[in-house]
């Protein structure tokens, strides 16, 4: 039972990686019809070294997904915290507010975001996509970030007030970094969402200024070329690392576990 | 003078009367117990001791010094709350040099008086680890080690042993009360459990419906309770209703004599008596010279090992409870006719 147990599992993780490992494997076959037996070689990445359209999106994603993360946990935290430790009239309804966009289509908040975003003059371009991802990501990251305060005892700033602590220091010696396991997971998730986003930034990219999931949908109607393995299987290893990094962070950052 | 001293201190939010003019004054190096129910405003003192709540009226007192408006980080006071309220993301040692650190105390002289802090509270060898990778009673060590390490001028202990099991409770009792005496720190712990207040404290206050109903040390707040309340709230008690009468009270028509002075003839007023400090006899035996003799009826007797309670039913349908040491193999069975007699020194007068 047990190693049925285990198999099965094997199976399921199995699952999950199958095409992605096929795609890597063959970012790194030399034919480019996917002919077996593999013939190892570099030369799609460095094709991809030539390829800036491909370099340009990628760079734009990145740039993009960054700011995302950095601006949505600034944001999201000081929200979260509001609404996690302040009692005011309207709170529920606040609370319960942030959970329909993460449930709406993509097609239609892009829809929506396109017309909002040429009806005040903010248009397309990066600055739209960032506006637009942040948007997107800002749900998640509270929902993220109210859980880490929930499970936070909420008499620690008093701890650190009896002990000598303003309000202030409390604040940061104490609260923020406590809270710091959810924010970067918040941060990450972030960013995941925005690195992933294709439909809004479809719709709010400007001609010549796109992301890599954009880039790569329009290439691949004028046909496929192994170099997108090549730059997915680049991406692919850098969310890797990044995944890695957060758990071993948050192993190390210890978030507090309620007995 | 006390080294706390809170004078007529009134604390309302909107309708609610939290704390009723409250003035108490807790002496120095003692162990004093807020003893009372939840609601009672018994964690309210200790938050306007700490400086999380500024009261309406009346004023706080450290050492002689008016602190009622003074913030909390300025008092030096230490805490340790009911959920021990350690910092998560830091270690043991960390936890416990906070203080210090934030009394510009830093390096080397911070770290010795931390870990001589937690010698004191036994917790050797956990410096590194973080607080949840440490049991219950182990984090509570911490959060003792981290207030008592700035020798503050007061040590506040709200309700510290309540999450831990009962065993454990009892283990850590017995170490509060050696990490007290040795530190000489005084001490005030809020608790709703009688027997805690009662083993732990040099001064025991009760508290009820935001008023302090009596204080004093532990044997004379039990042994001469003022009221009905303070009576029953630490330990149990029988309650004879009467008629003060010729120097003694009316029992429905027994004459119970009391030592302490009484009120007028014809007042009617409450005795107490403690059920360990009543015995029984067959009504056959002969009654015991000068004291007090009422009938029983048992009802219903438990057995427990070293006592037996006795529950039962007294003239004019008193409830009555009675503790009998098992000494001998003396029992008496419900429907038993049993006399009680007990000293007039055990009666007390109740207020109210």
């Amino acid at each position: 039972m047990r190693r049925l147990g285990i198999g099965w599992l094997m199976v399921v993780v199995a699952f999950l990686y199958l095409p992605i490992g096929v795609m890597m494997l063959m970012a790194f076959n030399a034919s480019p019809f996917y002919t077996l037996p593999i013939e190892l070689t570099g030369h799609w990445f460095t094709d991809l070294a030539q390829n800036e359209k491909l370099l340009d999106a990628s760079r734009n994603s990145l740039l993009i997904a960054t700011a995302t993360a950095i601006i949505s946990t600034v944001c999201g935290t000081a929200a979260a915290l509001v609404l996690g430790r302040q009692t005011f009239r309207g709170k529920r309804l606040l609370q319960i507010l942030l959970l329909p966009p993460m449930a709406i289509p993509w097609l239609i908040i892009g829809t929506a975001m396109l017309v909002f975003f040429h009806w005040t003059g903010i248009g397309r371009g990066l600055h739209a996509m960032i506006l637009g991802h942040v948007a997107l990501s800002l749900p998640y990251v509270m929902l993220v970030i109210g859980t880490g305060i929930q499970t936070l005892q909420p008499d620690l700033e008093e701890a650190a007030m009896s002990l000598g602590s303003t309000p202030q220091h409390a604040f940061f010696a104490v609260t923020l970094p406590a809270l710091m396991p959810s924010i970067i997971a918040a941060g990450l998730f972030a960013f995941a969402v925005s690195l992933d986003q294709f439909v809004v930034s479809y719709f709010l990219a400007k001609p010549g200024v796109t992301t890599l999931p954009v880039e790569i949908y329009s290439s691949i109607r004028k046909g496929f070329t192994p170099e997108i393995n090549a730059i997915s299987t680049l991406l692919l290893g850098a969310s890797m690392v990044l995944v890695i990094a957060f758990a071993w962070l948050s192993n190390f950052g210890g978030a507090h576990e309620r007995r | 003078m006390s080294a706390v001293d809170i004078r007529g201190v009134t604390k309302t939010y909107g309708p609610v009367t939290v704390l009723d003019h409250v003035s108490i004054g807790f002496e120095a190096g003692r162990f004093t117990s807020l003893l009372g129910p939840s609601g009672s405003g018994k964690t309210t003192v200790l938050r306007i001791i700490a400086g999380f709540i500024i009261p309406d009226v009346g004023s706080l007192y450290i050492r002689g010094e008016d602190v009622t408006t003074t913030p909390v980080w300025k008092r030096d006071i230490g805490i340790v709350f009911q959920s021990y309220a350690l910092f998560p993301h830091m270690s043991v040692m960390e936890n416990v040099v906070f203080g210090l650190n934030r009394r510009g105390i830093r390096g080397a002289e911070a770290r010795r008086r931390a870990a001589e802090a937690l010698e004191t509270v036994r917790l050797t060898g956990f410096d590194d680890r973080r607080p949840k990778q440490l049991s219950g009673g182990q984090q509570q060590r911490v959060a003792l080690a981290r207030a008592i390490v700035t020798r503050p001028k007061v040590l506040l202990l709200d309700e510290p042993l309540s999450a831990l099991d009962r065993r454990l409770r009892q283990e850590m009792q017995v170490e509060l009360l050696r990490i007290q005496r040795e530190s000489g720190l005084t001490t005030i712990f809020v608790t709703h459990d009688q027997e805690e207040a009662l083993t732990l404290s040099d001064r025991i206050a009760i508290l009820d419906r935001g008023r302090i109903i009596q204080q004093g040390i532990p044997s004379a707040i039990y042994e001469r309770p003022r009221t009905r309340f303070a009576a029953s709230f630490l330990g149990d008690a029988n309650f004879l209703p009467g008629t003060v009468a010729q120097g003694a009270v009316r029992v429905g028509d027994v004459a119970v004599q009391c030592d302490a002075a009484l009120p007028a003839n014809g007042t009617a007023v409450t005795l107490a008596v403690r059920p360990e400090r009543m015995s029984m006899a067959a009504p056959s035996e002969s009654h015991l010279n000068g004291s007090n003799a009422m009938a029983g009826v048992v009802r219903q007797a438990t057995y427990a090992g070293a006592v037996t309670t006795y529950r039962l039913d007294g003239p004019g349908g008193l409830d009555l409870r009675v503790f009998v040491q098992n000494r001998d193999g003396t029992r008496f069975a419900p429907g038993s006719e049993v006399r009680l007699q007990w000293s007039p020194a055990d009666t007390v007068c109740l207020e109210d």
